[in-house]
C-alpha cells in the first residue's frame, strides 16, 4: 500500500466523490422546431462516495445512467453539472494533458469480452498497450512486464503471442482485467464484467477479481444487472431508477430491509436458484415498463409503477433520508418507505389512473 | 401419452474446421400442460437439440426420432412440418427485435400467422382475434398498439408480442428459447408470470431453454441438464436442486452467488467446455470434474437410473448411493485447491 501513503487526501478514506452529477445527452426529435432540443435526463443530481478499499455496487435496469455515472467518473463523457474528485483532486473539468496521469489509477474492464479486443491484434500487444501509450517500459522490459500481468490472471505467459479469437470467452474477459491492471490503478470501473459469462466461467472471474482486490489493494465500482453477483461483490449498494439513486446502502442492511418500492420489487424479481425458497417469498410484479428518460415523471419518477403511490409522490420529488431506526448510512428517496415486514405486494396506488401505468390483468391475476 | 418424444438425436454441422457434434444421442419428453426446462452453457447443444426438431437447422446431419402426438417430425416433408410448426407447436426465441420483421405492423405479423394457418378466417376477424391475444400478454391499449411498428414497443412489449404469436393458434407446445435473457429482472418476472398463467388457462406444455437456474426453479415441472451435446441428468425439479448426482450439475448450482446468507468463495468450476469437434473419448466432463477417475477419461457412462425419484437419469461412473456420493464430496472438500491470484484454476 505504499502508493497511499503518498497519497494526500484531503477526506481519508474516500477515494472518489461525486457530488450532484448531473448529466444530458441531447437527442434529435422530429416534433420540434429546428434549433430545438431535447435531451436524455440520463444522470440527474447523483451524489456518491466511494473508500478505498470498497466495492461499489450499482444496479439498476437498463437505460437507468448506472454506466453513464460510471464513464463520467472516469472522465469518459464530460459532465453537464456537478462535481468530480478523485483522490482528493477536483477532476471535473482537468484538461485532456493534467487528467492524463490519472487514467492510470481509473480503469475499466467493460462487459463484452468479444468487442473489447481488437481480433487483429495479439494478446501480448493488447494488454501492452497501456505501456506504450504512457511509455513506461519497452521492448523486452515491456514483455517481461506483460507476461506477468498474464500470470497475476490465470493466463498462460507463453500464450503471449496469441490472437483473441484462440481464447475462450473467460480467458478473453481475464484478458481485459490484465489490461485494466497495467498501472496498479487505484480504482477499477467493473462494467458488467461478468454478464456475457457462463455461469461456471462467471465463477471463475469473480474469484479473481476478489483476489485481486486483496492482494493488490484495489477499489471497484461495480455495475451489474444481476443482483445475486452484486450482492456477493459489494460492500454497499446505490439502486438507481431513471438517472436518479433511489437507496442506498450496505449491501446486507439493503437485502434485509429494502426500504424504497423500486428495491423491493427488483429484489423480489430475482428467480433463486431454489425451488423450495421460492413458494416462501412473496413476489412484487411491477406494471408496465420504464418511462422515457427525455420527459421523465414528475415528483417521484418511479410514481407511475409504485404500488404505493399516493398524490404526494405526484407532486414532490423525494430526498434521500434515512428511515426510523435504520443506521444513518441507509439511505432511500421514497415519502412512504417499506416498513419491516411489510408485502406491497398487497398495495394499490391512490393515485388517478391517468398518473399510472395501466395495471393489466398480470398484477391482479398474479 | 407423451406429447413429444425425442429419443437419440444426433446433429452434427461439416465446417471448416471438421465435423461439429453438436448434440450425441439426446433423448427426453414432455407432457401435455408439464414444464421442461433445458439448462446447459453456451454450446451444450441445447438450442441445437429443439431447432432441429422444428426442422430450423440447415445444412445438417440428423439422425433419431422426434415424435409429436406419434408423428416423427423429423421424417416430414417441408409441407407437413410448416402445418405443425406454428400452428401445433409455437416457439418463442431470445431476442424479440430479430424476430419480429421490422417493416410490417406488429398487428399485421399476428393476422399474417393467425390467417397462414386458417385460410377461412376473414381479415376483419383475425384483426380482432390479434386485439384480443395482445391484451391478453398484457400490452396496454391493444386496438391502438396493433398498427405500431415493432421498434415502437419496448424489449418487453416485443418480447410479449412474440408470446402472442407464438399462442396464436393454441398450440400444443411452446418452445421457449431463453426467452428472458435480455430483458430486465422487472420484465422477466412479468414475462415469465405471463408464460405460466397462459400454461394454465390453454394447458399448452412448454419447453423453457435457459442457462439461468433461477429461471429453472421458478417454473419447470421436469429439467434436463445438457453438456457437452449430451444430457448429463435428468429428473423433476426439486430432485435437480435437492438430490442431484451428477458432479457438473453440482458444479452448476454451486457456482452461482448465494442470494441470502453468508458470503463465501464461489467454487468455480475450472477449466472450459471440451471443443464439439474433437470431441474426447469418455465423459465430455472428465476434464473438468473433481471427481474424475481413469475410467472417466476413456469410458463414456451411460445414462442411467440415478436415486430414488421415478425418472431420476445420471450419465456418470460415481456410485448411484447418495451416501457413498456424499462421503466424496466430504473428502474434496477437506482438500480444497489451493486458489491464489497468480495460479487460479485455469486449467
Amino acid at each position: 500500500m505504499s502508493q497511499e501513503t503518498t497519497s494526500q487526501a484531503a477526506d481519508g478514506d474516500v477515494l472518489l466523490r461525486i457530488e450532484n452529477l448531473v448529466k444530458h445527452f441531447p437527442v434529435k426529435s422530429g416534433s420540434l422546431l429546428p434549433g430545438q432540443r431535447e435531451y436524455v435526463h440520463a444522470v440527474q443530481d447523483v451524489s456518491l462516495e466511494v473508500r478505498r478499499g470498497e466495492t461499489l455496487g450499482l444496479v439498476g435496469e437498463t437505460g437507468c445512467g448506472k454506466s453513464t455515472v460510471a464513464r463520467c467518473a472516469a472522465r469518459l463523457y464530460p459532465v453537464t453539472s456537478g462535481m468530480i474528485f478523485f483522490d482528493g483532486r477536483d477532476i471535473t473539468t482537468l484538461s485532456p494533458r493534467r487528467m492524463r496521469p490519472l487514467r492510470r489509477e481509473i480503469q475499466i474492464i467493460f462487459q463484452d469480452p468479444y468487442g473489447s479486443l481488437n481480433p487483429r491484434r495479439r494478446v501480448g500487444s493488447i494488454i501492452g498497450d497501456p505501456f506504450a501509450i504512457h511509455r513506461t517500459a519497452r521492448g523486452a522490459d515491456r514483455r517481461r512486464q506483460v507476461q506477468h500481468l498474464m500470470e497475476l490472471v490465470g493466463l498462460n505467459p507463453e500464450h503471449y503471442n496469441r490472437f483473441p479469437a484462440e481464447f475462450s470467452g473467460g480467458q478473453r474477459q481475464r484478458i481485459g482485467v490484465a489490461r485494466a491492471l497495467a498501472f496498479r490503478p487505484k480504482l477499477i470501473i467493473c462494467d458488467e464484467p461478468v454478464s456475457a459469462l457462463d455461469v461456471s466461467i462467471q465463477a471463475q472471474i469473480l474469484n479473481l477479481l476478489s483476489d485481486l482486490q486483496r492482494e493488490l489493494g484495489l477499489t471497484y465500482i461495480f455495475i451489474a444487472h444481476d443482483l445475486s453477483v452484486v450482492r456477493h461483490v459489494s460492500d454497499r449498494v446505490a439502486v438507481m431508477y431513471l438517472g436518479k439513486i433511489v437507496e442506498q446502502s450496505p449491501v446486507d442492511a439493503m437485502w434485509a430491509h429494502p426500504r424504497h418500492p423500486y428495491t423491493d420489487a427488483l429484489l423480489s424479481a430475482v428467480p433463486l436458484p431454489d425451488p423450495e425458497h421460492r413458494q416462501q417469498r412473496e413476489r412484487i410484479i411491477l406494471a408496465g415498463d420504464v418511462p422515457s428518460p427525455i420527459r421523465p415523471p414528475s415528483g417521484c419518477r418511479f410514481h407511475p409503477r409504485c404500488p404505493k403511490a399516493r398524490p404526494e409522490c405526484v407532486a414532490t420529488e423525494p430526498g434521500l433520508a434515512a428511515s426510523l431506526g435504520d443506521a444513518p448510512d441507509h439511505v432511500a428517496a421514497c415519502h412512504f418507505p417499506v416498513a419491516d415486514g411489510e408485502d406491497i405486494s398487497l398495495s394499490r396506488p391512490a393515485i388517478a389512473a391517468g398518473e399510472r401505468v395501466v395495471e393489466s390483468g398480470l398484477i391482479a391475476g398474479a | 401419452m407423451t406429447l413429444l418424444e425425442v429419443k437419440d438425436l444426433h446433429v452434427s454441422f461439416r465446417t471448416d474446421d471438421g465435423i461439429v457434434m453438436a448434440v450425441r444421442g439426446v433423448s427426453f419428453g414432455v407432457e401435455p400442460g408439464q414444464t421442461l426446462g433445458i439448462v446447459g452453457e453456451s454450446g451444450s447443444g441445447k438450442s441445437v437439440s429443439t431447432q432441429t426438431i422444428m426442422g430450423l437447422t440447415r445444412g445438417a446431419t440428423v439422425t433419431g426420432q422426434a415424435l409429436f402426438n406419434g408423428r416423427d417430425l423429423l421424417t416430414m416433408t417441408k409441407q407437413e412440418l410448416a402445418e405443425v410448426r406454428g400452428a401445433q407447436i409455437g416457439m418463442i426465441f431470445q431476442d424479440p427485435l430479430s424476430s419480429l420483421h421490422p417493416f410490417y405492423r406488429v398487428g399485421w405479423q399476428i393476422v399474417e400467422m393467425l390467417r397462414l394457418h386458417d385460410r377461412q378466417l376473414s381479415k376483419a376477424a383475425a384483426r380482432k382475434r390479434a386485439v384480443e391475444l395482445l391484451g391478453l400478454v398484457g400490452i396496454p391499449q391493444p386496438d391502438r398498439r396493433l398498427d405500431d411498428y415493432p421498434h415502437q414497443f419496448s424489449g418487453g412489449m416485443r418480447q410479449r408480442a412474440m408470446i402472442a404469436m407464438a399462442m396464436a393458434n393454441d398450440p400444443a407446445l411452446l418452445i421457449a428459447d431463453e426467452p428472458t435473457t435480455a430483458l430486465d429482472v422487472t420484465v422477466q418476472a412479468q414475462v415469465l408470470r405471463m408464460i405460466s398463467r397462459l400454461q394454465r388457462e390453454f394447458g399448452t406444455a412448454v419447453i423453457l431453454i435457459t442457462h439461468d437456474l433461477g429461471v429453472i426453479a421458478d417454473v419447470a415441472d421436469d429439467v434436463v441438464v445438457m453438456y457437452g451435446g449430451m444430457v448429463m441428468e435428468r429428473a423433476d425439479q426439486l430432485t435437480i436442486f435437492r438430490s442431484f448426482h451428477h458432479p457438473y450439475t453440482e458444479g452448476l448450482l454451486q457456482a452461482l452467488p448465494a442470494y441470502g446468507g453468508e458470503r463465501r468463495r464461489l467454487r468455480a468450476i475450472p477449466g472450459t467446455p471440451p471443443s464439439p469437434i474433437n470431441v474426447p473419448p469418455g465423459c465430455p466432463f472428465a476434464a473438468r470434474c473433481p471427481y474424475a477417475m481413469d475410467r472417466c477419461r476413456t469410458e463414456l457412462p451411460p445414462l442411467e437410473v440415478a436415486g430414488e425419484a421415478p425418472g431420476h437419469m445420471s450419465r456418470c461412473w460415481l456410485p448411484h448411493n447418495t451416501a457413498a456420493r456424499q462421503e466424496l464430496r466430504a473428502r474434496l472438500d477437506q482438500s480444497p485447491p489451493a486458489c491464489a491470484a497468480g495460479r487460479l484454476a485455469q486449467a
